[in-house]
Formats: C-alpha cells, sequence, structure tokens
C-alpha cells in the first residue's frame, strides 16, 4: 500500500528548485505514534489524491515545543522554536498546514513574535477549502445511516475560534451529524492537553477522557469524529474503557473522507 | 438648628465616601505591585468588550436562570442611583424630593424604581434560595467554606434590606402626600406602583409616626447604601466596580496564544547565536535579576491581580473545568481566590511596615495554591471561556508552572522525561529524528 504515498520533502525539493505551494507539518505524533501516523497517512492520500502540491520537513523537522511550553518550560520552548524557525524561513514557508490543533496553535500564534510568521491552516480547514474548490471528491453513500459525532479539540475550538471547518466537512458525507452535550465552546477536553498526554493524571474520581468519552456516547454515534491526534488516543481509550469498541469506532476527519474516497 | 439634620448627613457622607477612597487607594497600590504589562493597544476593540461584557452583560446570559436574574439587580443597581442622587441632593441642602420638579418624568421614573425594586427583591430571594436550599453545587465547592459563602449570603441580605428600605420609605411618603389637609412639605410627587400597595398599613396611625417612620426609613436606607459601598473593598462584590476595568484590560489575543518571555528569548538567542559574546552586553547594575514565572503575587501582572479582585466567585469557571469535574483538586476559581486572599495578605503585611514589603516566609505558591492544583490543569480555557468578566484563572496557572520548571526543576517525573526527550530528539517521546518519515513506508 505504501508505494501509493507521494511524500516529497523540502530538501528534495529544494534540490529540484521548487517550492511547494504548502508544507505539510507532520508533528511529533503524527510521526511517532501508531494510532496518529494512520491519520497522516490518511490526510496524505487526501492531498495526494487532490494533487496538492505540498512537502514535509521529514528528519529536518522537530517538536514544535508546544508541550514543553504547557508545561511551563518557556527555555525549551523557545529553543525549539527558535530552530524551527530558521529551518522554515530558510525553505522560504509561506503556508503550513497541520493534522495537530496543538502544532497549529503554537505555530500560528506563537511564533509569529519569535520571527516566524506563516499563514497556518488546521488540515479540516484545509478539506473545507479542497471541498469547497472541487479538488475532491468523495462517495457520499459510505456513511449513509452513520451517525457522527465531533469532538472539539480545545486548541481549535476555544483557542481558536473554529468550530466550523470540520462540521462542514462532515455535513458532506450524508451521515447524521449529532452534537454533545458541551459541544463548541462548552466542549469538554479530552484530557491530553497542556502536558496529560504525558503522565498520570492527578488523584480523582476518574479520567476526564472517560468522562469526555461519556459525553459523546450519549449521542448514540457510530463514529466519533475527531481533528486531533491526542483527542483521537484519548477517546479511542475512553470508547475502549466503556466496552464500546465494536460499536463506536473514533476517526480522525481526515480518515472519514479518505476511508469515503476508498484510497 | 434646622441645619443639624444637613450637617449630620455632609459627615456621614463625607466619611462614608472618604473611607471608600482610602480603601480604593490601597486597593490600587495593590494592583500595582504586579509587573507591568502593556494592555493600552487596540482601545477600540477594549471599549467595545467593556460595552458588550460588563455593560452588557453578554457573557452572563450563557446561563439564562442566572443570567436574567443577574440582570435585574443589575439594572435595578444601575437606574436606582438617580435615586440616591436625589436622596444626597435632598440630604444636604433639606430639600424633598428634588427631583419632583420633572413633573410625568419623575412620575416614570419613581414608578420604574419602584418595580425595578421589586424585580431586584425577587430575584435576590431566587439567588438566595439557589445558593442555600437547592444547593447548586459550584456554591458548595470545598473552597466555599466560611467566609465566601457568608459574604454571598451577607450582600443578598443587605440588597433586600436596602430595596425594601426604599419601599417603606416611599409607602409612608405616599401615605404622607394623601392625608386630608396635606402633611409639612409631602406634596404630591411621584408614581408608587408598588409602595402604595404597602401604604395601608399606616392607616389609622398617627401622622407623626408615620413621618417618622419616613425619615427613620431615609436615614437607614442612604446610611446602608454608603455601608454597602464600604462593604466592597471586603467582599466578592468588588465585581460591581471592577468588572469593566477588567473587562476593558483584558486579553484580545486568541486563548490558546501565551505569552513568550521576553527574558528567556534573550537567554536562548545567546545560546544558539556561536559568535554572540556573552560578556559583551554590560549587565546593567541595578536591574532586577529575572525571575521565571511566578512564586508570589508580585511576580504575576497587574491585570492578573486585578483579575483576582475582580472574581466574584460565581464558579462558572470551576464547574466547567475539567479536572474538577473529574474530582481533582484543581478549581480556577480557588486559584483567584487564592490570589486575592495572598495580595490582601502582602497588602497588609506592607501597611504594618511602613511602606515595605517585609518578608514573611510565605508566597502564593506552596502556602496557598499547590503543585498538585497546577499540575492537573489540562489548559483548555474552558475557564477562561466561562467567565462572565474576562478573568484567566489559565495564565496564573501557567505562569506558576513555569517558576516550577525553570527555576525549581519541579516538573512531575514523567513530564521531566517528556522534556528530555525533546531536547535530546525533537519530540516528547524517545525515537530518533531520524526515523520521523517512517510513517511514509509503513
Amino acid at each position: 500500500m505504501s508505494e501509493n504515498l507521494i511524500v516529497p520533502t523540502m530538501a528534495e525539493m529544494m534540490a529540484e528548485g521548487k517550492q511547494p505551494e504548502i508544507l505539510f507539518w507532520v508533528g511529533s505524533a503524527g510521526s511517532y505514534d501508531d494510532r496518529a501516523k494512520k491519520i497522516t497517512r490518511a490526510f496524505v492520500k487526501i492531498l495526494n489524491k487532490a494533487n496538492v502540491n505540498f512537502a514535509v520537513l521529514g528528519t529536518e523537522e522537530s517538536c514544535t515545543g508546544d508541550v514543553a511550553k504547557r508545561a511551563g518550560n518557556e527555555f525549551l520552548f523557545q529553543m525549539q522554536a527558535l530552530m524551527n524557525i530558521e529551518l522554515l524561513n530558510a525553505y522560504e514557508v509561506k503556508k503550513i498546514v497541520t493534522c495537530d490543533p496543538h502544532s497549529f496553535n503554537c505555530l500560528k500564534n506563537e511564533y509569529p513574535s519569535l520571527g516566524g510568521k506563516y499563514e497556518v491552516i488546521h488540515h479540516t480547514q484545509f478539506l473545507q477549502q479542497l471541498l469547497k474548490e472541487g479538488r475532491i471528491d468523495f462517495n457520499k453513500e459510505t456513511y449513509k445511516g452513520s451517525r457522527i459525532t465531533f469532538h472539539d479539540p480545545c486548541y481549535l475550538g476555544r483557542a481558536n475560534q473554529e468550530y466550523e471547518a470540520p462540521r462542514e466537512v462532515l455535513s458532506q458525507t450524508n451521515a447524521e451529524i449529532v452534537e454533545m452535550k458541551r459541544s463548541k465552546s462548552t466542549a469538554l477536553c479530552c484530557g491530553a492537553g497542556g502536558g496529560q498526554m504525558f503522565k498520570e493524571p492527578e488523584k480523582g474520581d476518574m479520567d476526564i477522557n472517560v468522562l469526555r468519552t461519556q459525553d459523546a456516547l450519549e449521542t448514540k454515534p457510530s463514529i466519533i469524529a475527531t481533528g486531533c491526534p491526542y483527542c483521537n488516543t484519548m477517546m479511542t481509550d475512553g470508547v475502549k474503557f466503556s466496552e464500546k469498541e465494536s460499536k463506536v469506532k473514533v476517526l480522525d476527519i481526515a480518515e472519514i473522507i479518505a476511508n469515503a474516497q476508498d484510497l | 438648628m434646622s441645619f443639624l439634620p444637613n450637617i449630620l448627613f455632609a459627615i456621614i457622607l463625607f466619611l462614608g465616601i472618604g473611607f471608600f477612597v482610602k480603601n480604593v487607594k490601597k486597593l490600587i497600590r495593590n494592583i500595582k505591585l504586579g509587573q507591568d504589562i502593556d494592555r493600552t493597544d487596540n482601545s477600540s476593540a477594549r471599549w467595545k468588550n467593556m460595552a458588550m461584557i460588563a455593560l452588557g452583560q453578554s457573557k452572563m446570559v450563557k446561563r439564562p436562570v442566572a443570567g436574567f436574574l443577574h440582570i435585574l439587580v443589575y439594572v435595578g443597581f444601575v437606574i436606582i442611583n438617580i435615586e440616591v442622587l436625589e436622596i444626597i441632593i435632598d440630604g444636604l441642602f433639606g430639600t424633598h424630593r428634588v427631583f419632583s420638579v420633572l413633573g410625568g418624568v419623575y412620575n416614570f421614573l419613581i414608578g420604574s424604581f419602584e418595580i425595578l425594586a421589586l424585580l431586584v427583591v425577587v430575584a435576590v430571594v431566587t439567588f438566595w434560595i439557589r445558593r442555600n436550599i437547592i444547593k447548586i453545587q459550584r456554591f458548595w465547592k470545598p473552597e466555599m467554606k466560611g467566609w465566601p459563602k457568608n459574604d454571598a449570603n451577607y450582600i443578598l441580605y443587605f440588597e433586600v434590606v436596602l430595596m425594601s428600605l426604599f419601599l417603606l420609605m416611599n409607602a409612608a411618603d405616599f401615605h404622607l402626600q394623601h392625608v386630608a389637609g396635606g402633611f409639612g412639605h409631602y406634596h404630591e410627587a411621584g408614581s408608587f406602583p408598588v409602595s402604595q400597595i404597602i401604604a395601608p398599613i399606616f392607616d389609622g396611625m398617627d401622622n407623626s409616626a408615620v413621618f417618622m417612620i419616613e425619615r427613620a426609613a431615609w436615614w437607614l436606607h442612604i446610611c446602608g447604601i454608603l455601608v454597602f459601598l464600604n462593604y466592597l473593598y471586603y467582599s466578592k462584590h468588588l465585581h460591581i466596580l471592577l468588572a469593566f476595568p477588567n473587562t476593558y484590560f483584558a486579553n484580545l489575543n486568541p486563548y490558546g496564544q501565551f505569552d513568550n518571555l521576553e527574558s528567556v528569548t534573550n537567554e536562548v538567542k545567546m545560546m544558539m547565536d556561536p559568535n554572540a559574546d556573552p560578556f559583551a552586553a554590560p549587565a546593567d547594575p541595578d536591574a532586577v535579576p529575572a525571575k521565571f514565572g511566578a512564586s508570589d503575587v508580585q511576580d504575576l501582572n497587574w491585570v492578573q491581580l486585578l483579575n483576582a479582585y475582580t472574581c466574584t466567585e460565581c464558579g462558572r469557571c470551576t464547574s466547567s473545568c475539567p479536572a474538577n469535574l473529574t474530582g481533582k483538586k484543581l478549581s480556577p476559581r480557588k486559584i483567584m481566590m487564592d490570589t486575592r486572599d495572598r495580595l490582601e495578605e502582602v497588602g497588609k503585611n506592607i501597611d504594618a511596615n511602613g511602606g515595605k514589603f517585609v518578608d514573611d516566609g510565605k508566597s502564593l505558591l506552596n502556602d496557598y495554591i499547590t503543585p498538585e492544583e497546577l499540575w492537573a490543569c489540562t489548559t483548555c480555557n474552558a475557564c477562561v471561556e466561562e467567565c462572565p468578566v474576562n478573568i484567566s484563572p489559565l495564565s496564573i496557572i501557567v505562569e506558576m508552572r513555569r517558576y516550577l520548571v525553570m527555576e525549581q526543576s519541579a516538573a512531575p517525573m514523567e513530564l521531566n522525561n517528556m522534556m528530555t526527550n525533546i531536547e535530546n530528539n525533537g519530540a516528547p517521546w524517545p525515537y530518533s529524528q531520524m526515523d520521523r518519515l517512517n510513517w511514509k513506508n509503513e
């Protein structure tokens, strides 16, 4: 299957004297986490299908420093940011798309004052654009009869006020879209933000992802749609905890679209 | 001797306002203990925020029941100040219902004050029931024991008493206006849709007794207002004033955008530039040694301290906090209450030591806020989104995490591992950077 993925790197492009339209920022989760890698691949399949002129940094990419910053390590964040900015500026990057709302927020809002000014787009926004421009189409029958509920990632939603793009993409699928009682600006966190992904939660009555998955399961969905690799992991764990994994799938919006293209 | 009440009134008014001004000065001094931060940009957006959020209550109504009731009390409070103005003029100059020359307008004003006063009483009683009988969860969290709980109820009692005195005063006035042959200077003025319902209780009572009741209600009402004014400083009710500057100076950037510490940028640039000469820049001998993050209130910026004084302890933040909802110790409201309590303590310390802070061996971190609370935060911004007056508990949490990590290397071990991985491999996981593109061929 792997042979049909075309993933040029910025270094290759530069060697050929070319400049891609956009840089796909894969992010650490998208590069290393087994579940998130599937999202990365699904998104690249769509990019390939839509003939998007993109490139990745590949082995030159490094952590944005986002999680270090949220954890309070401003030094480490700025070291990462300044190194990344040096690289991105050397490649004269103008436009970045990423599947990770944490990278999205960090690149979009925190890099500019350190000298990294780019147009940064979340992949759900990019998919919305591609659909609007008619650059991708998919089998509308794939999700007929499904119920999809979308879990807003904090760093896309509240942090950057993007609630519509993912919903608009999902609305194209012919599935029934159902909202959780806590959604959009009142959405509950998946529990992984602010560095929590990398540590055990503090003592409490339950884990946050279990509570959030309850919100989702109350809508009786067949698919929980996510737009963030962390959310995806947390919701997947939550569904397993509720022993509902045979009935409910947790899929990134990129995967939902890629699946409907039979890619 | 007929000037005696006027002089007495002037003295009471002077003392009441004077004491309040003294406390406001202290309040401003305390807020200025914070670090400087520039929040003067984009004034049109700031005015708009203030108009929409503080004046227009736009975030209050997100919870419609509390929001609607709050608007009643709020509008009642704002409008009734016209009545207070009249009371002050009457008190100082010995006039009676000086605005009554407005005729029909005056009737309308008094009529609407009365209706609002009644609605305020209804709202306040409902608030009391919500707090004390229905026991809405967010009012019964651990940080709401003792003073915070009593404070909330005292405010409600105060408002019921003030409104009742206002209506009683009007009822007595209405009665005196209509006694046969008239009584003293009580000429017909004002329209009394609510208090005329109460007025029959004076039927058959001696006119001079009704006069005494009217005067007593008048004095108690205005003295009550002055006492309430001075109560503000000691109470969460301070938000009725500070909500305005607080929304004006609130953060306008996207919630996800955390500030980039400039002091760190300089150091990091120095580290990364191979040609930098660390001795090139002459050290400023007066420069305060940079402290990264915050362990006490003086390390926070003045907007964060203003936030702490503005907090009404409504708990909307806490009731939307994912950590709190799942039983963890973190409560964003407690972060704000602790900051205020510590700031008050520091202020008292300064007063007691002739204008200088003397180390008391305490700090906001550990003595008030524990690292366990700080590390439970997911930085999801739910608390910031919920706050009806744009307070950011999250910014204080992040500032204190910065202190724990950069000054004390006191992050939880797992986070230290994650950060070491980023330093060594450019990823939070212990994988080689050379494997970053492996997903392509899997």
